[in-house]
Order: C-alpha cells, then structure tokens, then sequence
C-alpha cells in the first residue's frame, strides 16, 4: 500500500533498498523490501516492537549485513560509502552515562573521518567543535561530563557528533524516546532547521503524535513497508491497525492529528 | 632519605625499580581500556592462561616468554571464538578457557617438582626474579604499549565507547578490538614476573580505578593511570624490599589504598566546597 508515492524518475534517491533480506541466524526479519527515500527528505519509521526498524536502520547504516538484496545510499553500494557521509546518532538508552567522557570530546569524536591521529585536538578542530556546539545551543557545557547535562542537551550533544563530519544523510534511532515533550519538540524542530538546509534525515520513532505534528513524510514498517506518505494521509485506522494490528484511535481536531495507541480499557469494558 | 637511597646500591633493586615503573606505566595505560571496556576479568584469566603456557614452554624447552605468549594468544582467539555466536557470554568463556590452560600448567608443576620455586615467583612477583632479558621484554612492551595507544588514540576511544557508531564512522571496531587484546597479552605477560599471575589484573585495573574517581575527562583519566601505576610500581617495589615481601603483593596492596584514598576525594571536595560556600 502505497498513500503517496513518488516514482524514481522524479527524485534522486539518497536511500535505496532493492529486494532485500535480512535477519539474524535462522531469523529473517523481512525480505524482498525495496524502499527509496528521497535527497532532502525527512522521514520517520515507525511500527511496533521488534518489527525490524533497527535493523532496517543497521543495514542502511551497513554495520549489519543483507542476506540478500542491494542497498545504494546517494547511488553507491552501502559499503563503499566515504565513512563520515552517513551521520548517526544512536538510542540514548543505549549509552554508557558513566563513562568518562566531556561533551567536547564525545562531539569531537565524529572528527575521526579527518584522518588526524595525533590523540588532542588542533585549533581547528576544537574551533569546528565550538562552532557546532555554538550552533546547538551546547557550547556551555563543552566541559561537563556527559551525566551532568540535560537529556536535550545530551541528544544535542550527539547530534552534533554525527554532524560535525558534514554528512549528507543523518541516521537517527528513537530520537524522541526518554526525553520529556519539550526536548521532544525542541528536538525535531531542529532536525527539521538541518533538513531545511538540505540534508536528508530518517529516524526511527514510537512517537505517532510526535511524526504527526513534526515530520513531512512517515513510513509504517511491520516487517516490510505498510505504507509510506504524509502523516494526514497515512495515519488512518486501516493503515495504523495493519501496522500495530490492534485497536488506534485517531482524533483530528483543528487540524491536528492525535493517535492513541489502544483504546482506554474503560471503554473496552463498555462495548462488551 | 636514607631509606630510599639504600635499596638503589643493590643492581637487583635498580632492575626490578625499573622494571615496576614501566610495568606501572603501560599497566595504568591499558588498564583505563580494560575497565572501560568491562574486561577486567579478561586480564585476570590471560595472566592464568600465560602461567599454564609458560609452565607447557619450559618443558618443551621454550622461552618463558614464548610459551606464555603463545597460551596467551590461543585463549584471547578462543574466548573470542567462543563469544562469536553471543550463547555464551565473555566472563564464561574466560573462566572455563584460561582456567583450563592454567590448570594444564599447573598439572605439569605438580609433576615437575624441581620448578615449584619459579612457579611461585610467577605467581606473587620476586624482585630478585628480575634479569636484564626480562628489563628489556618490560621496555619493549611499555614502547609498543605507549606508541599504541598513543596512535589508536581516536579509534579506541570511540570504539570503547560506542562500539556501533565507531562502525559507521568507518572504524574496524573488530580490529581494534584484536589489536587490543593483543596489546593487553603482551602486558600481562611482561608483568607476570614483577607482579605475579594472582596480581597481574589488579595492577591493570586499580590505577584506572583511582584515576576515573579523580576526573570524568577520559584523556585526563589516561594521563592520571598512568602516573598513578608508575608511582604505585615504584612505591610498591620500596615496600617490598622494605618489608621482604613479594613485590606482587606491596603493589596491589599500595594500589587499593590509593583507591581507597580516591573514594574519600570527592566526599572532602564537596564538604570543602560546601564549607567556602559558608
């Protein structure tokens, strides 16, 4: 199912799956997938628990490989891609707090792509970091540890990691997840500042109403592609119950979309 | 000042200092990786491992050193092996691997009574077990240790840290990974006779320890390792000529009270702070 499509001929791809497999073992998440996402386009994934949007994220990544299948990023075969052209920032869940680094140098940690081996910094390098920093609003914190800032400081510290090599495609996996909602908001409305500028962003999400309201493109994902268009065309029951296969409530009101993941027990309880 | 002086009349002492500030240095080095990269348990189990080699190498009459190394390096490769398919985790694959090669050696021992003395060296340390061949396999390590580390600064850091973006930003994060435990069989194994096989994994890890309570910056706590494992190896080779004990033993014992030490510095910092405040 296909809510709004756009055909090869009328964009240059920056990612493209063709006929892909790929799994774990003897466990095949999805297979056949063949998914194009547009040059400059911001789209967000979205589906349940374990319908294989990390590792959708992984191969396009290319730090897991297909079974079977092509995946081009910006025309080139995933592992031939110039390492620092594809950014990425990952869960925070997944990140050590405790481990001893500075904001300056987790961001300064994107910089490896430059070829420099000397262990510090040159002045350009810790100016290029300040500059980013500045730019995401973290240039204060370059100093503190990584435990002692804010969650939204901390997502905008690892953005600006995966951007300071000046990637053309930026990979983000749950990016709204254990944040509050006004570092969710803060969050994708600078994403969508850098999509302006032309870069091309995908990011996983559980957050329908967060892709509701921030994101121009959405892609439901439950193994293969459900559907892929703009939230106010894909987020209906049909689609989002073939997505979740459960019950979603979907309230439109001054133009706004709001989805519910189930329906309230309580009303559960009237029906039967 | 005496005191001090005293011990550096003897050529035996003059090794075995040189050797323990070596040892200390790329021992606080490595350590901070092998902490941060939860592989305590891994030094601890390669200096097992080594010891068996290093019993199987003397009697096939091999180098000391190139028994130990190569036992080393076939357990790094089949704990690895093992690990591969994630059904078995690292601290078990570690315990049954090393601890087999370790009993192998010590089989043989049992056996071989004429080698108990050297044996008992290996295990807790002996300054006077020091030659000039073992001084120059130390240098030769902390050289390769520093320059290492020193060029792989960048890549281990980010790998240490975050193993999968490390990948994307085109680390051969599995590489660094062998190169590393690579590194770290060399050092253990240029530590097992000033330190001791039952010693080895402390020495590696209490500096970093000391240093991660003194700063939250990882080059600042690089720097801190590796002078704190130098001054404890110095110190802890004093003790032991002092109090006639095996040098293994003062060290790590010297090690865990400046951890010790560490522990109270931030409760003194904050009440300090809080006392200026006033």
């Amino acid at each position: 199912m296909q809510a709004t499509s756009l055909s090869n001929a009328q964009f240059s791809a920056a990612v493209q799956l063709s006929n892909v497999k790929a799994g774990y073992e003897q466990n095949v998440v999805f297979s056949d997938l063949s998914l194009d996402i547009a040059a400059g386009q911001f789209a967000g994934i979205v589906g349940p628990t374990a319908c294989g949007k990390t590792t959708l994220l992984k191969i396009i990544l290319g730090i897991h490989p297909v079974i079977s299948g092509k995946i081009l990023l910006h025309n080139n075969p995933v592992n031939q891609v110039k390492p620092g052209t594809v950014g990425y920032v990952p869960q925070l869940g997944s990140v050590d707090w405790n481990f001893p680094v500075t904001v300056e140098e987790v961001i300064a940690m994107g910089l490896y792509t430059n070829g420099r081996i000397l262990p510090w910094l040159s002045k350009e390098e810790r100016k290029s970091v300040y500059d980013l920093a500045y730019r995401l609003g973290v240039e204060d914190c370059l100093q503190q540890h990584i435990i002692d800032i804010s969650g939204g400081q901390r997502q905008r510290a690892f953005l600006a990691r995966a951007l300071i090599s000046n990637p053309n495609l930026l990979i983000l996996d749950e990016p709204t997840s254990g944040v509050d909602i006004k570092t969710q908001h803060e969050v994708l409305h600078l994403l969508g500042d850098i999509n302006r500028e032309g870069m091309t962003i995908l990011l996983t999400t559980h957050d329908l109403n967060a892709v509701a309201s921030h994101l121009p493109w959405v892609i439901c994902f439950n193994r293969g592609v459900v559907a892929q268009g703009q939230p106010h065309d894909i987020f209906t029951n049909e689609i989002l119950t073939q997505t979740y296969g459960g019950d979603i409530v979907i309230v439109k009101y001054e133009g706004h979309l709001l989805i519910a993941n189930s329906t309230p027990l309580h009303f559960r309880d009237e029906k039967h | 000042m005496e005191f001090l002086l005293e011990p550096l009349e003897y050529e035996f002492f003059r090794r075995a200092l040189l050797a323990a500030l070596l040892v200390g240095a790329s021992g606080g080095m490595i350590g901070v990786y092998v902490v941060l990269r939860g592989m305590s348990y891994v030094g601890h189990g390669l200096s097992h491992a080594a010891i068996g080699g290093a019993v199987v190498g003397f009697t096939l009459n091999l180098n000391f050193y190139a028994g130990a190394f190569a036992m080393g390096l076939l357990a790094i490769l089949t704990i690895n092996k093992i690990t591969q398919n994630n059904k078995i985790k690292l601290d078990a694959a570690i315990g049954i691997v090393t601890t087999a090669m370790f009993a192998l050696g010590v089989a043989i021992v049992s056996k071989l009574r004429n080698f108990k003395q050297n044996f008992e060296a290996a295990l807790f340390g002996n300054i006077l077990g020091i030659t000039d061949h073992d001084l120059v396999v130390i240098g030769l390590v902390a050289a390769i240790t520093l320059v290492t580390l020193f060029l792989l600064y960048r890549a281990l850091l980010f790998s240490t840290f975050d193993s999968e973006a490390a990948r994307v930003f085109g680390i051969k994060t599995e590489s660094v990974q062998f190169l590393f435990s690579l590194l770290l069989t060399f050092s253990v194994i240029a530590s097992l006779n000033v330190i001791g096989v039952t010693m080895v994994a402390a020495t590696l890890i209490a500096p970093a320890m000391t240093a991660r309570m003194l700063t939250d910056s990882f080059s600042k706590m690089i720097i801190y390792s590796t002078l704190i494992g130098s001054v404890t190896g110095v110190i802890g080779m004093y003790l032991s000529y002092i109090f006639n004990v095996a040098s293994g033993t003062t060290i790590v014992l010297f090690s865990a009270l400046l951890f010790s030490l560490s522990l109270l510095a931030k409760p003194i910092h904050s009440l300090s702070a809080n006392l200026m405040k006033r």
